[in-house]
């Protein structure tokens, strides 16, 4: 049977990013299409009623919302595919897997954006904070070489996306992420290494131009 | 292997309610250890949840899984040949029911604590946006007796136990579950009919009562 899958996204999309490197991954091929979120198609919202948020998974007609979940369902769907799983075999560091990247949802994409839309002492609040939450995650690493472990694995996905937004949270907070969480970024080049990554990753200075034009427009300057 | 099981609770605590009735539906014995979390919380409470702090915590073995949700998905893939299978066999149907279950993670006791603790254009703002999370519920249900179809699932331990707390936004939000979804209502006496859930759930009548004790710790009365 040929699976018909479509991807609804925004190229800045960390969120986006996520699934596309799991797709990759497993290497399936997809239709990608852009959406304009000042202009929702009335297909994602068809797709997509609750939260009328990218990225939606379409595979057969059948939507899945959700990035983390998005990455489950391909795991589950496509793993008989050339790839190892992404998620690992056992309970136990599946919980733990799930738990972080719940973690980085919870913490890093709030903390990041209110580094990126805030002044003065909000921000440098907020700057503090990120790096503590990315210091935890540095923890989590630990001497591994991925936070897979040996391989590229669920958290490792959940996470890279991030790095390409690393330069706009770094200009916007005047600081540099790597001063303060070598390890990390030395775990996100070593990522980026894999073709999955690198080309599903946005470049960052278009992730920065992007920042740039969303300050612009809700008057954050 | 021994299987040692212990379970860092608190009685009023929605979210150890849901372990309680996942292990009650697996037939899994545990050592409960009740946390006093207004007066101190135990050694082993922070050094097995040091990010969070909060109860529950499944200690297994002494490895612990933190986070009601990933607790209760730990617990399926653990104790997978034991009692019901939670989840759905199907993929689709697994990544449908974590997308609802995430969905009433993001909504329904944050939106419930804004009714207990709102007052004035506040609390009728959380009351409207409540209202509406039991309208999207009400939909996902549809026509079947429980969430996970014929049988009591994955959602239906993660709802019952939420719906716990239903009495006292009623009580404090000035309507009726009964009267808003009336389907909702009979899914709740439905379920609340079953042993796990009869075992698991605190009484509604004391939540009510605590949550008059914390409304006067923050001066709301």
């Amino acid at each position: 049977m040929s699976d018909e899958v479509i991807l609804l996204d925004v190229y800045a999309s960390m969120f986006g990013m996520r699934v596309r490197i799991a797709l990759a991954e497993k290497g399936v091929e997809y239709e990608y299409r852009e959406e304009d979120l000042g202009n929702k198609s009335p297909f994602l919202l068809q797709m997509n009623p609750v939260y009328k948020k990218i990225p939606v998974l379409i595979h057969n007609g059948n939507p899945i919302c959700e990035s983390l979940l998005i990455l489950e369902y391909i795991d589950e769907v496509w793993k008989d595919n050339k790839s190892p799983p992404l998620l690992p075999s056992d309970a136990y560091h599946r919980a733990t897997a799930r738990f972080w990247a719940d973690f980085v949802d919870k913490k890093v994409f709030d903390l990041g954006r209110r580094l990126w839309t805030r002044k003065g002492e909000e921000q440098e609040a907020a700057k503090k904070e990120f790096i503590d939450a990315l210091k935890l995650l540095e923890g989590e690493l630990g001497n591994k070489p991925y936070l897979g472990g040996d391989k590229f694995g669920y958290l490792d996905v959940a996470l890279v996306a991030y790095y390409s937004w690393f330069y706009a949270y770094e200009k916007c907070g005047n600081f540099s992420i790597e001063e303060h969480c070598p390890k990390l970024v030395a775990w996100a080049k070593r990522c980026m290494k894999k073709e999955s990554v690198a080309k599903s990753l946005a470049d960052p200075i278009k992730v920065y131009e992007f920042t740039l034009m969303l300050k612009k427009k809700y008057g954050l300057e | 292997m021994s299987d040692e099981v212990k379970l860092l609770d608190f009685w009023g605590s929605p979210f150890a309610a849901r372990v309680r009735i996942a292990l009650a539906e697996k037939g899994v014995s545990y050592e409960l250890q009740a946390e006093d979390i207004f007066g101190g919380k135990s050694d082993l409470l922070l050094t097995s949840n040091p990010i969070y702090e909060k109860v529950p915590v499944l200690l297994h073995d002494g490895k612990p899984v933190v986070e009601s949700t990933n607790i209760v998905y730990y617990i399926d893939e653990t104790w997978s040949t034991q009692g019901p299978q939670l989840l759905p066999a199907c993929s689709y149907g697994r990544a449908r029911a974590r997308f609802w279950a995430d969905f009433i993670d993001k909504k329904v006791f944050d939106t419930g604590c804004n009714i207990w603790k709102g007052q004035g254009e506040e609390l009728e703002l959380a009351k409207k946006e409540f209202i509406d999370i039991l309208k999207k519920l009400d939909g996902a249900l549809g026509d079947k007796d429980y969430y996970g179809g014929d049988k009591f699932g994955f959602l239906d331990v993660l709802l019952i136990a939420l719906s716990s707390w239903f009495l006292a936004y009623e009580k404090y939000g000035g309507f009726t579950i009964e009267e808003e979804s009336p389907k909702i209502a009979a899914w709740m006496k439905r379920c609340s009919e079953r042993a796990s859930v009869v075992k698991g759930l605190p009484d509604s009548q004391q939540v009510c009562e605590l949550v008059g004790t914390i409304r006067k710790m923050h001066g709301l009365e």
